[in-house]
């Protein structure tokens, strides 16, 4: 038995952004892509989601998660070797 | 010396070369002498003056600056035999076990040789930790035999060089400078030499970099000798010289090196030579650190250890930890603290005596001239006075009597002037542990007598602190530019919000609490005069009274809200053209004329002054007929009072609410019956008469201004919990609420003033029928926990899911033994109520105390806890003689059925006892662990930055947080850690809108 961790209520929303994407947040934002939190290749999420789409080192994760206070809120990984 | 700028690019860190040494060295110390008969220095002794001199009258005889100007000069030592440095002997012994005793190569072949070079090199280009790599290189390189081959025995290849074949007999490190080559003790020269015919690449594997250490270095040869400024020498008051610790440890090595060279040059038996140059290595040793294990400390004369290099840097009273780390500062005050509810929250009470001591640097301008010269003319020793002056060429002048008439003929604009601390003065107050940003605020100076700094009793809780003893520290600013920062972002207003939980940290505590209750409760009334009284002394306006009646929150702001606009649209006004025909009007004149005089606009003074003032009445009437129809909502909230009328507490405390504010919130005297919202769920909204609403007066009612109905407590304007104070700082700023809360807590203390209070054990007594049926209460509960574990020992007692038989036991005692002081307690809080009982007051009020101290006081104390459970330890199988073993009873097991006042009987103060150690144990290690907690988190978040955008990044430009706690929510301006309260947002807006 194979549990996909993404349906896990406490795995919060991850999505890969295209490259459009990510070059309009490195230009909406003040720092640079390459400082972002990481997520390693090997992780498990970055796992799942790669087998849906091809994930390379440098490829930028959405990840929404639910805020008491916000709402909702999105932060950012990049995928680094692992 | 002169000054500049260097920008440091790089540190390297490496080892002295006996060459640098002697390169760096000034003299070669030779005698181990100090001064002559004559107290001249010795030529070539450890006070040689071309080492640098320590009095200002004399100059450095190599640098030629005066002493105190000159840092000094480094000197050498030339050891007669080597010496192992102490800090070095581990690093020595890994070398020596790594490498070959003969041949001096590294312990591994060469492609091993090859490999862990890549490795390290590719470690160091990418700025790596190369530790790990090394740990694995002198594992590996480790060839020892366990025993010694017999003569002529074949050795196993890997207990072998492989590159020379020499079979590696073990090598052991005696701590700290002792090394052993199987038995045999290796000298210093020997493992010098051993050490110079490591070759630079194996050198590199080892950890070594050849460009700056070669590992023979580790071996001194040449001991440097630190300049005199290191080690002064000082003069006794009875003209006797006293050496400092390290010139005595010289002045030894000096002497022994010197014997050692006097008998080798004799040619004494190497027996003697020998002793010397453990004599000497012993005294090198403890010259670096005198506490090194495994050697006797050099002793003193007096038998005092000396402080020698090691012990200067080391521990808490160390070079680093108490003079780098932590510093002594100047303008600086300590004393115990006291205090006065009389200051203001963001004053503090300073000492005249401190206030004479710390100054504030004050820039003689034209203005203030004549008023810095008071201060002078005061002198140090008069209150508002000055202690220094410092001209504008930078000279530093005491003013005295002597000095002080030079000083005042002289005093120019531009010159700087100490003057004493006086009130007004901004000051930083801080009291230790300082573990969040309200431990350091900024207070205003009040100049107090007497020798304690006073602080009002609202700021204690930020400080945590009290008048048990505590002390507290001040700092004076000394500029301007700090003052006005710490003004603006320090002041104590400025952090009446706590960012911990979104609420008041600074409020009424204690007595404001109970105070304000007796004022705002329902029985109390006062007479017109008494009313008068505590408005007076709690430094309230006087409402204003119109000849018969009293006008209570009379629109003042209102009024001169109106005021201000006239004020201002009247400030430039010459007078149009309507005004000067009003004018012209007035006066006995033909039509033709004022037509005339209109045109040739001419007016003399008294004229224009006419104009004007008729131009100023237009627009006042203007801008009046603009607000009159709003006057409704002004006059409608003022409470009116005929004289001679009797007073309510709560009309008092109306005065100092903002005229628009609403509010409505369960005080915390309230019992949380549920009563008032079922009625306010049941009635249609106009119908609810909120009089009745709460039995105890709880439901608080606050209307435009006026408190209609409930009491005052804690949930008010306590300290952490205060509603009104927490809507006042939020929606009218700190300047506001500080002002409300040193004006409430004066009127609450006024109010405890007129009432009184007082409690004594009178206040815990309940009648003989409330005993009776608490007694009567235990007694049942006790039979119920029998009933149990008699269940359980026949065996009908069910296992709860996931319990054990025993488990589940435990657990039903322990429940019916919690609902038996809870009832009891409820029992004898039926006694206790709040009319005329002064402890229930405070209780229920939130002032001190809780109903559970009291109820334990009064009826029951409870069951005794050790680790969360009922008390299981002591004898074997039962907690004390008195019991059979394996008894299961609440009074076996630490259930406490006495009450505090009748008493408790020795069995049960036992057990009592063990629970309060617990208790006074868990505290004391709780307060280290959080507090090494506490250090570890402000170590690992010190460098965070949160940039304008809100985006939080460590020193690196890590992204960290893309929005400061992914909200961006200030926590000290949410709701109590919410970002909006809906429910409370409504019924505020129903109330302003009259219901």
């Amino acid at each position: 038995m194979k549990v996909d961790i993404q349906n896990h209520n406490l795995v919060p929303k991850h999505e890969v952004i295209s490259e459009s994407e990510k070059e309009l947040l490195q230009q909406n934002s003040d720092f640079n892509i390459n400082d972002l939190p990481k997520i390693k290749i090997t992780d498990p999420v970055v796992k799942e989601l790669s087998k849906d789409s091809d994930i390379a080192v440098g490829d930028v994760l959405r990840i929404t998660r639910k805020s008491k206070t916000a709402g909702e809120f999105i932060s950012y990984r990049i995928v680094i070797e692992g | 010396m002169k000054e500049f700028i260097k920008k440091i690019e790089r540190i390297n860190f490496g080892l002295m070369s006996p060459e640098d040494i002697r390169k760096m060295s000034v003299v070669r110390v030779e005698t181990p002498d100090t001064y002559d008969s004559d107290g001249y220095p010795i030529e070539n002794g450890l006070m040689d003056p071309r080492l640098g001199v320590l009095d200002p009258s004399l100059r450095c005889h190599t640098c030629g600056v005066r002493g105190g100007d000159c840092q000094g000069h480094f000197g050498s030592i030339e050891l007669a035999r080597p010496v192992l440095h102490v800090g070095f002997g581990d690093i020595i012994h890994k070398i020596l076990r790594s490498t070959c005793n003969e041949c001096g190569r590294v312990l591994l072949n060469p492609e091993e040789i090859y490999n862990y070079t890549e490795k390290i090199e590719e470690a160091l280009a990418n700025k790596e930790n190369i530790s790990d790599i090394l740990k694995e290189v002198y594992n590996k390189s480790k060839r020892d035999i366990k025993e010694r081959p017999e003569e002529g025995e074949e050795v196993d290849e890997k207990f072998c060089c492989p590159h020379c074949g020499t079979p590696q007999l073990p090598i052991t490190l005696d701590k700290p400078t002792s090394i052993f080559q199987d038995d045999y003790k290796l000298t210093a020269s020997e493992i010098r030499e051993r050490l110079e015919r490591i070759t630079d690449e194996d050198m590199y594997i080892l950890g070594i970099n050849p460009k700056v250490a070669r590992p023979e270095w580790l071996v001194l040869t040449v001991l440097p000798v630190p300049p005199v400024t290191v080690r002064p020498s000082i003069t006794l008051d009875t003209g006797e010289r006293s050496e400092d610790d390290l010139t005595h440890k010289l002045v030894d090595i000096l002497r022994i090196n010197q014997r050692l060279v006097e008998n080798m040059e004799a040619g004494a038996p190497q027996l003697i030579v020998e002793d010397l140059w453990d004599l000497l290595q012993y005294h090198v040793t403890t010259y670096f650190d005198n506490e090194a294990s495994g050697v006797p400390p050099s002793k003193h004369r007096s038998g005092r250890p000396l402080k020698t290099l090691t012990q200067r840097l080391k521990g808490k009273e160390g070079r680093f930890r108490s003079n780098l780390s932590g510093k002594r500062v100047n303008f600086s005050a300590r004393t115990v603290i006291s205090p006065d509810p009389n200051i203001s929250i963001n004053e503090v009470g300073v000492p005249e005596m401190i206030a004479k001591e710390v100054t504030v640097p004050a820039y003689v301008n034209d203005w203030n001239i004549d008023d810095i010269k008071k201060y002078v003319e005061n002198g140090p020793d008069v209150h508002p006075g000055a202690n220094y002056m410092i001209t504008e060429s930078g000279n530093r002048r005491k003013i005295n009597e002597e000095t002080k008439e030079y000083i005042l003929e002289n005093l120019k604009p531009g010159d700087i002037v100490e003057r004493h601390l006086k009130d007004g003065d901004m000051v930083l107050f801080n009291r230790q542990p300082s573990l969040h940003r309200m431990s350091m605020m900024a207070h205003e100076v009040r100049v107090l007598p007497y020798k304690t700094f006073r602080l009002n009793l609202c700021v204690c809780p930020p400080y945590n602190a009290d008048f048990d003893g505590d002390e507290m520290n001040m700092h004076v600013f000394q500029t301007d530019e700090s003052r006005a920062e710490a003004k603006s972002l320090m002041r104590v207003q400025e952090h009446i919000l706590s960012p911990r939980f979104g609420g008041p940290i600074i409020g009424a505590i204690h007595d404001h609490i109970s105070g304000a209750y007796l004022l705002t409760r329902k029985s109390m009334k006062f007479t017109e005069e008494q009313a008068l009284q505590i408005i007076r002394k709690s430094h309230l306006s006087i409402p204003e009274n119109d000849g018969e009646k009293w006008l209570l929150k009379s629109d003042s702001s209102e009024s001169s809200k109106i005021e201000k606009e006239i004020e201002k649209a009247t400030k430039n006004v010459r007078g149009t053209k309507v005004d000067k025909e009003v004018y012209l009007n007035t006066l006995d004149i033909t039509e033709d004329e004022k037509a005339k005089r209109l045109k040739a606009n001419k007016w003399n003074d008294e004229e224009k002054e006419i104009i004007k003032s008729i131009a100023i009445e237009r627009k006042a009437a203007e801008i009046k007929e603009k607000y009159a129809d709003d006057s409704d909502i002004s006059s409608s909230h003022i409470i009116e009072k005929l004289n001679g009328e009797e007073w309510t507490g709560k009309e008092l405390f109306s005065l100092l609410l903002p005229n628009d504010l609403n509010l409505t919130y369960k005080s915390e005297i309230c019992k949380k019956c549920g009563q008032c919202d079922k009625t306010l769920r049941e009635t249609p909204i106009d119908e609810v008469d909120y009089d009745t609403l709460c039995p105890i007066d709880a439901y608080v009612v606050i209307e435009n201004g006026i408190l209609k109905y409930g009491v005052i407590d804690e949930k008010a304007y306590g300290s952490m919990s205060g509603q009104i104070l927490d809507k006042i700082v939020k929606e009218y700023g700190p300047g506001r609420a500080k002002e409300f809360l040193d004006r409430s807590t004066d009127l609450a203390i006024c109010g405890i003033m007129v009432t009184g209070i007082t409690t004594s054990l009178n206040d815990e007594e309940i009648p003989e029928e409330a005993q009776a049926r608490i007694n009567e209460h235990l007694h049942k509960s006790e039979e119920k926990v029998d009933r149990l574990i008699d269940a359980y020992n026949d065996g009908y007692l069910d296992a709860l899911p996931g319990r054990s038989l025993e488990e589940t036991l435990e657990m039903r005692i322990m429940q019916v033994l919690g609902e038996a002081r809870d009832k009891s307690g409820e029992i004898a809080e039926d006694y206790l109520t709040m009319e005329h009982n002064h402890s229930v007051v405070m209780a229920r009020t939130g002032a001190r105390a809780s109903m559970l101290n009291l109820t334990q006081i009064t009826s029951c104390v409870g069951q005794q806890a050790v680790r969360g459970g009922r008390i299981e330890r002591g004898y074997i199988e039962r907690t004390l003689p008195h019991f059979k073993r394996k008894e299961l009873g609440a009074k076996a097991k630490g259930f406490v059925h006495s009450s505090y006042k009748s008493g408790l009987d020795p069995i049960e103060f036992f057990f009592h006892a063990m629970g309060g150690r617990e208790g006074l144990v868990d505290t004391a290690i709780r307060t280290a662990q959080s507090g090494y907690m506490q250090r570890r988190l402000v170590n690992a978040l010190q460098d965070l930055q949160v940039k304008p955008s809100g985006l939080v990044t460590d020193n690196q430009s890590n992204v960290v947080q893309r929005i400061f706690g992914d909200d961006g929510v200030d926590p000290a301006k949410s709701d109590f850690g919410r970002v909006a309260n809906f429910d409370k947002l409504i019924e505020e807006i129903r109330l302003e809108e009259g219901k």
